[in-house]
């Protein structure tokens, strides 16, 4: 017995900072989104349990299925955390943001425009190769980024085992092994979303290498000379990139001030 | 300031546009190729795969079979056909139960109840006659095949068969030229068209997702399973030996879903071929990895989502259908009601389409939910030929606690085999209800195209419909 107390009362730190203890502070809110302090992104490949997880955080059942495709729209929700209230969008399942249909659009802008304070990547561990495409697109528009690791029993049903830390290092953003349609991992990724999003956890993201000597310098240029127009723009490199493939979209948003308008 | 703004804004364009010229037309490539080499190389170093025994070979024994060119189809239809027939088979008793108690039962407590405060007749009339028995009938006719249906649909959509329906039928589509992804859209309209409809954004040519826009109202939707299912039950399986009575209704219902698959693969190659010209583009298609489904989970949200969600739909527009029907039940212009005018005018044209008065009225009146047809035809059908004496209100001396007795009740109103074979390819064949039309129109921004969808499926049905009429006519 005294084994037990002596225990608790040394570890009541630890207990604190432990992401179990914590879900206790998670309040589903439902829809109600009014004054959030925090807005969460949810994007990732199709199928790969984005809305199972907008339902674990939300409390809200919004139909999900086995399927590809299956949101097309977003869809929002709210939950409370530590005090602090969060929005959370849940976004439609895209393979890329390169392409120009009409759901991946609605990824893309959101996650540019929309400004969200973390964006949570939902991965398929079964597949992680192909999933990370995305991840390595979203970590060029965005930086601070939370990592779930989904269908992560799945995977190991398969004997697919991930080294979600080395992952980690790699993308320099936090990974969470998770199981959505079961709920674990769910205390972790609000631990980390909320670590993100105060800026208690710095994330240092990947960016792409191994262009063209021509193309990098070509960006190199480019993001100067956007840096110096739009000094806060945290992600010019992308920005500059888009430019040179002549994405229409972020032209008109450049001409409009609808990029400028971003950094208030 | 501002001009100087945008003048730096136009040359960081001019810029990027002349660098364009200079590193050529590779940059997209070379951005793919960058993100496939850092993704290959991360995924390499921290996944470890035991190749030992991998249960991606039992999914793909699975696919093997259900998506083999000669099994695929048949166990398609093998697996719908199980799941209506347990609808089917388990819907009758409960649904007798719910009747009796809600319209024997409770029905004539009410009227009693309001007769000892003195409600005036017209006003006990439109509440109990009216919007209560519609309602009332909505939950015992529909509420038992639903809560049958959903959950079982539900199951197969958790345990990843759907996308194995679209790779089956992805080759017809595209033959039909029309996108393969349009077979994903059908599946969900299935569901609900407004909803399958919105899913056409998956599509990316403006040209494939109007096709898929157009004939998302050939996939039988949620609020017309219902339908399919208690008039097979009805007439078809009745016309059948008794101890086939199930089978035969749920090979019925499993024809007419088929059929609408096979004529949205019509209308697609045809509006392909004239109005809406193109070729098929080509898309992957991912089949996600089968997974155990959670039955209890399935259950609610097949309950809270679908069920209820249809269930809570239909009533909410079957009392105030229940009120109109009262209405046109009661009003009278000379010796008859509107609705027995209606019906007189109309049923010529409904007799000569295989179809009756009642039904046609009964398809405007519930315009805003398919859900509604079949509590509409009945009491509209009790309300033709017991709408003796006005004071009593029609639609009370009929005891319909069961599927045989809703069986007298449209047989006393001239109902045959015919008639409900064409009620239910006018059940596929017609409008879409209010909410998808207007989602149409959300989604293509264009009248034109909104009409085109709404119009083509009615006048089809009319076809389809005077086309089975005469054949049978010729024939029996």
């Amino acid at each position: 017995m005294s084994d037990i107390t002596i225990t608790m009362n040394t570890t009541t730190t630890q207990c604190e900072t432990c992401p179990s203890h914590n879900k206790a502070n998670l309040i589903k809110l439902g829809i109600d989104m009014s004054e959030f302090d925090f807005v969460v992104a949810l994007a990732g490949n199709p199928n790969t349990g984005k809305s199972t997880v907008f339902n674990n955080l939300t409390g809200l059942r919004q139909h999900t299925g086995n399927w590809p495709g299956k949101t097309v729209t977003r869809a929002e929700g709210g939950f409370s955390y530590n005090e602090k209230k969060y929005k959370i969008v849940d976004l439609p399942g895209t393979y890329s943001l390169l392409s120009t249909s009409t759901d991946e659009e609605v990824a893309r802008n959101f996650i540019l425009f929309g400004q969200p304070d973390v964006t949570v990547v939902v991965v398929d561990s079964t597949r992680l190769e192909r999933n990370l495409n995305l991840v390595l697109q979203i970590l060029e528009i965005t930086e601070r980024v939370v990592i779930c690791l989904n269908l992560i029993d799945e995977a190991r049903r398969n004997h697919i085992i991930i080294d979600e830390r080395t992952l980690s290092r790699e993308l320099g953003v936090p990974v969470i092994p998770a199981s959505a349609r079961v709920g674990t991992g769910v205390p972790e990724l609000l631990h980390f979303i909320d670590a993100v999003a105060t800026g208690k956890y710095v994330c240092r993201p990947h960016r792409l290498s191994k262009y063209t000597k021509q193309l990098t310098r070509a960006i190199e240029k480019l993001s100067k000379k956007i840096a110096i127009q739009f000094p806060t723009l945290p992600n010019t490199r992308w920005v500059a990139m888009r430019l040179l493939e002549g994405d229409q979209r972020i032209m008109d948003a450049m001409q409009n001030g609808e990029l400028e308008n971003l950094l208030r | 300031m501002k001009t100087e703004k945008e003048n730096t804004v136009k040359e960081i364009l001019s810029t990027a546009h002349s660098l364009r010229w200079e590193i050529g037309e590779n940059v997209h490539d070379s951005l793919i190729e960058s993100i496939y080499n850092d993704a290959s190389r991360i995924a390499n170093t921290v996944v470890r795969k035991d190749e030992k025994k991998s249960q991606f070979n039992l999914d793909r024994t699975i696919d093997k079979i259900v998506t083999s060119r000669w099994l695929g189809f048949p166990l398609m239809f093998f697996l719908l056909a199980i799941v209506f027939w347990l609808t089917v088979e388990g819907a009758n008793v409960p649904s007798g139960l719910l009747a009796s108690l809600l319209i024997d039962t409770l029905h004539p407590i009410l009227k009693n109840f309001a007769e000892t405060l003195h409600t005036p007749w017209w006003l006990s009339g439109v509440l109990l006659d009216g919007a209560y028995l519609a309602m009332a009938w909505v939950v015992s006719v529909m509420l038992p095949p639903m809560a049958i249906f959903f959950p079982l649909f539900t199951l197969l959509e958790d345990f990843g068969y759907l996308p194995r329906v679209a790779f089956n039928m992805d080759n017809l589509f595209r033959k039909a030229g029309a996108h393969g992804k349009q077979a994903l859209t059908m599946s969900m309209g299935f569901g609900c068209n407004a909803a399958g409809v919105i899913a056409a954004r998956i599509i990316d040519s403006p040209r494939e997702r109007l096709i898929a826009i157009i004939t998302n109202n050939f996939s039988l939707c949620n609020g017309r399973w219902p339908t399919q299912i208690l008039v097979a039950t009805i007439f078809i399986g009745s016309a059948a030996p008794a101890y086939l009575a199930g089978v035969i209704s749920a090979a019925a219902v499993v024809g007419i879903a088929v059929l609408g698959i096979a004529l949205s693969l019509i209308v697609s190659w045809w509006l392909s071929k004239t109005i809406l010209k193109g070729e098929a583009s080509a898309f992957s298609l991912e089949l996600p990895p089968y997974r155990p489904p959670r039955i209890l989970q399935t259950l609610y949200t097949s309950l809270i989502d679908r069920t209820i969600f249809v269930l809570w739909r239909a009533i909410i527009f079957a009392v105030p259908a229940g009120i109109i029907i009262w209405l046109v039940g009661n009003i009278y212009i000379g010796n008859l009601s509107l609705a027995e005018h209606f019906v007189q005018w109309s049923n010529p044209f409904g007799i000569f389409l295989g179809l009756n008065g009642v039904i046609l009225l009964a398809y405007i009146i519930a315009i805003p939910a398919n859900e509604i047809v079949i509590p509409t035809i009945l009491m509209l059908t009790v309300m033709v030929i017991g709408a003796t004496d006005v004071g009593a209100g029609a639609g009370v001396m009929f005891e319909l606690d069961s599927p045989s007795e809703v069986a007298k009740v449209l047989h006393a109103g001239g109902w045959t085999l015919l008639t409900g074979i064409n009620l239910m390819l006018f059940s596929l064949l017609h409008n879409p209800c209010s909410t998808t039309i207007f989602t149409i129109y959300k989604e293509t921004r264009s009248w034109k195209w909104t009409a085109v969808a709404t119009f083509l499926p009615i006048v089809m049905g009319f076809a389809v419909c005077f086309v089975t009429a005469q054949l049978w006519k010729l024939f029996i």
